[in-house]
């Protein structure tokens, strides 16, 4: 197990050699998609890891999956071009039929079908995901679904869409959780027949867009498990893809403690190494004990994810913990660097703008602090 | 084709090499270990052979328990078994290329292939020792090879000072890479999977009736001098560019 894990950072960090960071830093600069990188890991079958062996993957659990965006992020590259071809495939797996998975598993495992794009958040629904307004209403052996997704990344990098809409109005329900469907939309067939997609530009590179669904038919067999339970099967995946982003963070903070410990020898100031100060030294050393306590409790989420037992609270703390000890390391690792943090060609800001995300998406800080309240702490539900 | 891929371990070459006490040694602690660059090309290219003809790629590698690493990550490469000539001992390049011959004798070859040196010591006397004790022809620093399995023959590019040396030959022969035969391919995760299910068999210096007779001892280690602080003109060029000349000449003396 552990000798697994060792060979699959191996394979991942040889792989991510041949994508330096002048490769990263160039598509930054052009705000490109890393498509040669993201062909690279399809290929080398690590986007396949969760998909069982039935289907052509890999069969990994959770904790392998996380080690190798984590190897990712450490290099210097960013998962997020990628990670959702792994476990977006998720809700098809446990909720699809069987007719679903037989046609999709295979070919996403191969690489041939590209199913990354993952459409819940509205301008009116963001943290408040139960809220959304897009409607999908049955038409000819299919729905018509019309409405406004927001911060929908990947479609452009994506053949399918997985699309949370409401199928019977909030007013017929009694609970807002109720009434929800999920459906996968063929982006190829569904933009320029009612799907419009406008880019939005952002801080870093990450491919998003807002999206805008006037009366776009789906047919039938593409609706996931039953009509109106859509918001459970999300939900399913949330845990996974918590541990997963955890993963992501303590990449991301283990490339800004080594590159920040490295600097801090190599940097002579007043005739001596800038980490020779406490002043250095210290912050770097308190943010690596940081990412130590986080990965720690990544492994446990994802342990107890891997075993089936019940995971909320751990998988929540880790993307919690793991998210503030990346920030920390990213905002130390700038420091260290002074103004050379700032400039492109050391690599601190690209990382540093790419790991701040962690903060607001795919959920915010608060939210998870409000479901610690919540749902272990056992106080007033405050949302 | 059955195909035998001779590697090593080397320290990983952006590690800083501290000699250590005693000056017969470096010290290991720390080091990042990791397969001989060289070697990596001849791995690709048995792989490549191996896809197109058919056929088996067989890793050998001598050393400390550490090596079964070297070995491993060729698996996961896509060899399909491992021989780990396990040994504590410090030996030279002839008893090395001994024992790794006994191991290619113990099974009929079509070819071998290896780096055309090794990136520690730099002494590029296994692949020929190898070819010479099992009396198959070689050809080193090759370039470009081209395998035709209907006459059993190679055709070979090596690279010379400033031209390409055409060879042909038959097989078995022993081939030495050079960089630029292929570009290594990174392990996929089917096949770091696959790896743990692949064989590597243990063998001894003993088991292989091989006598570690060391002909080449080393006598002391040392580290290069410290290069002195570069110098650096500043100022007039014209009169930057007369001390340049000056320094070249009564410093260096270069000119
Ligand atoms: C680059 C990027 C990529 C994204 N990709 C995707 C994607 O692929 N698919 C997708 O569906 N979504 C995606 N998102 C959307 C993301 O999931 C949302 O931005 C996130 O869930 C927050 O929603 P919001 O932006 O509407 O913020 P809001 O919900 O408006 O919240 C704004 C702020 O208020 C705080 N807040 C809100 N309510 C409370 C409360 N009750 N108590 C305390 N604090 C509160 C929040 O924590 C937050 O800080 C992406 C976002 C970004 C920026």
């Amino acid at each position: 197990m552990k000798e697994l894990l060792e060979d699959l950072r191996q394979g991942v960090r040889d792989l991510c050699a041949t994508f330096p960071a002048t490769y990263w830093r160039t598509l930054d600069h052009e705000r490109q998609y890393p498509a040669a990188f993201v062909q690279a890991m399809t290929r080398a079958g690590y986007l396949a890891a969760l998909i069982p062996e039935e289907y052509g993957g890999s069969g990994l659990g959770i904790t392998e999956a996380s080690v190798i965006l984590e190897e990712v992020n450490r290099a210097g590259g960013n998962a997020a071009a990628c990670h959702a071809q792994m476990y977006t495939m998720g809700t098809v797996l446990r909720h699809g039929s069987a007719q679903q998975k037989q046609w999709l598993l295979p070919a996403v495992a191969q690489g041939e079908l590209r199913l990354q794009a993952f459409g819940v958040t509205e301008p009116g629904a963001g943290s408040d995901t139960t809220h959304l307004e897009t409607t999908a209403r049955r038409k000819d052996d299919g729905y018509l679904i019309r409405g406004q997704k927001i911060f929908i990344s990947r479609v452009q990098h994506s053949d399918y869409l997985l699309l949370l809409a409401r199928t019977t109005p909030i007013a017929e329900v009694t609970r807002r959780s109720q009434g929800l469907s999920v459906f996968l939309v063929n982006l190829h067939e569904a933009i320029g027949h009612g799907l419009t997609v406008a880019p939005i530009d952002t801080m870093m590179n990450h491919e998003t867009n807002a999206l805008f669904f006037d009366d776009v038919w789906v047919p039938e067999q593409n609706l996931i498990g039953q009509e109106g339970e859509g918001f459970r099967y999300i939900l399913d995946g949330m845990n996974a893809e918590r541990i997963l982003i955890a993963g992501e963070c303590i990449g991301d903070g283990e490339f800004f403690i080594e590159k920040a410990t490295r600097y801090a020898k190599d940097r002579v100031v007043f005739d001596r190494p800038i980490g020779q100060n406490q002043g250095v030294q210290f912050p770097i050393a308190r943010a690596y004990a940081q990412i130590r306590a986080a990965d720690l409790m990544r492994f446990e989420s994802a342990h107890r994810f891997d075993q089936g037992q019940s995971c909320g609270e751990e998988a929540n703390l880790a993307k919690l913990l793991a998210a503030d000890a990346s920030w920390e390391a990213a905002n130390v690792a700038i420091q260290v660097h002074g103004g050379y943090g700032f400039a492109a060609d050391y690599d601190i800001e690209r990382k540093f703008r790419e790991t701040r995300l962690f903060q607001v998406a795919p959920i915010s800080t608060n939210l998870i602090l409000a479901y610690v309240a919540e749902h272990v702490l056992g106080l007033p539900r405050s949302y | 084709m059955k195909i035998l891929v001779m590697v090593k371990q080397v320290p990983d070459t952006a590690t800083r090499i501290r000699v250590a006490e005693g000056n017969a040694s470096i010290v290991t602690d720390g080091i990042k270990w990791v397969i001989n660059p060289y070697d990596e090309f001849a791995i690709e290219e048995a792989l490549r052979i191996k896809e197109r003809l058919g056929g088996e790629v067989v890793v050998v590698s001598a050393g400390p328990q550490r090596v079964e690493e070297a070995i491993r990550q060729t698996l996961a490469m896509g060899a399909d078994r491992g021989v780990h000539i396990k040994t504590d001992e410090a030996l030279d390049s002839h008893v090395v290329a001994q024992a790794l011959a006994a191991v290619a004798r113990a099974e009929n070859f079509d070819l071998i292939l290896t780096g055309k040196q090794a990136v520690d010591d730099d002494a590029a006397q296994v692949g020929p020792l190898v070819a010479v004790f099992l009396d198959v022809p070689q050809v080193t620093v090759v370039l470009k090879l081209e395998v035709d399995a209907e006459h059993q023959r190679l055709v070979a590019e090596r690279e010379l000072e400033g031209s390409i040396e055409v060879v042909e030959l038959p097989y078995p022969a022993v081939i030495t890479a050079q960089r630029g035969l292929n570009e290594p391919r990174y392990p996929t995760l089917p096949n770091i999977m696959k790896a743990k299910k692949k064989e590597v068999r243990v063998e001894s210096l003993q088991a292989l009736g091989i006598v570690p007779n060391v002909k080449v001892r080393t006598v002391s280690l040392s580290e290069p001098p410290e290069r002195p602080a570069a110098k650096i003109l500043t100022g007039d060029p014209v009169a930057a560019a007369h001390q340049l000349v000056e320094l070249l000449h009564a410093e260096a003396k270069v000119i």
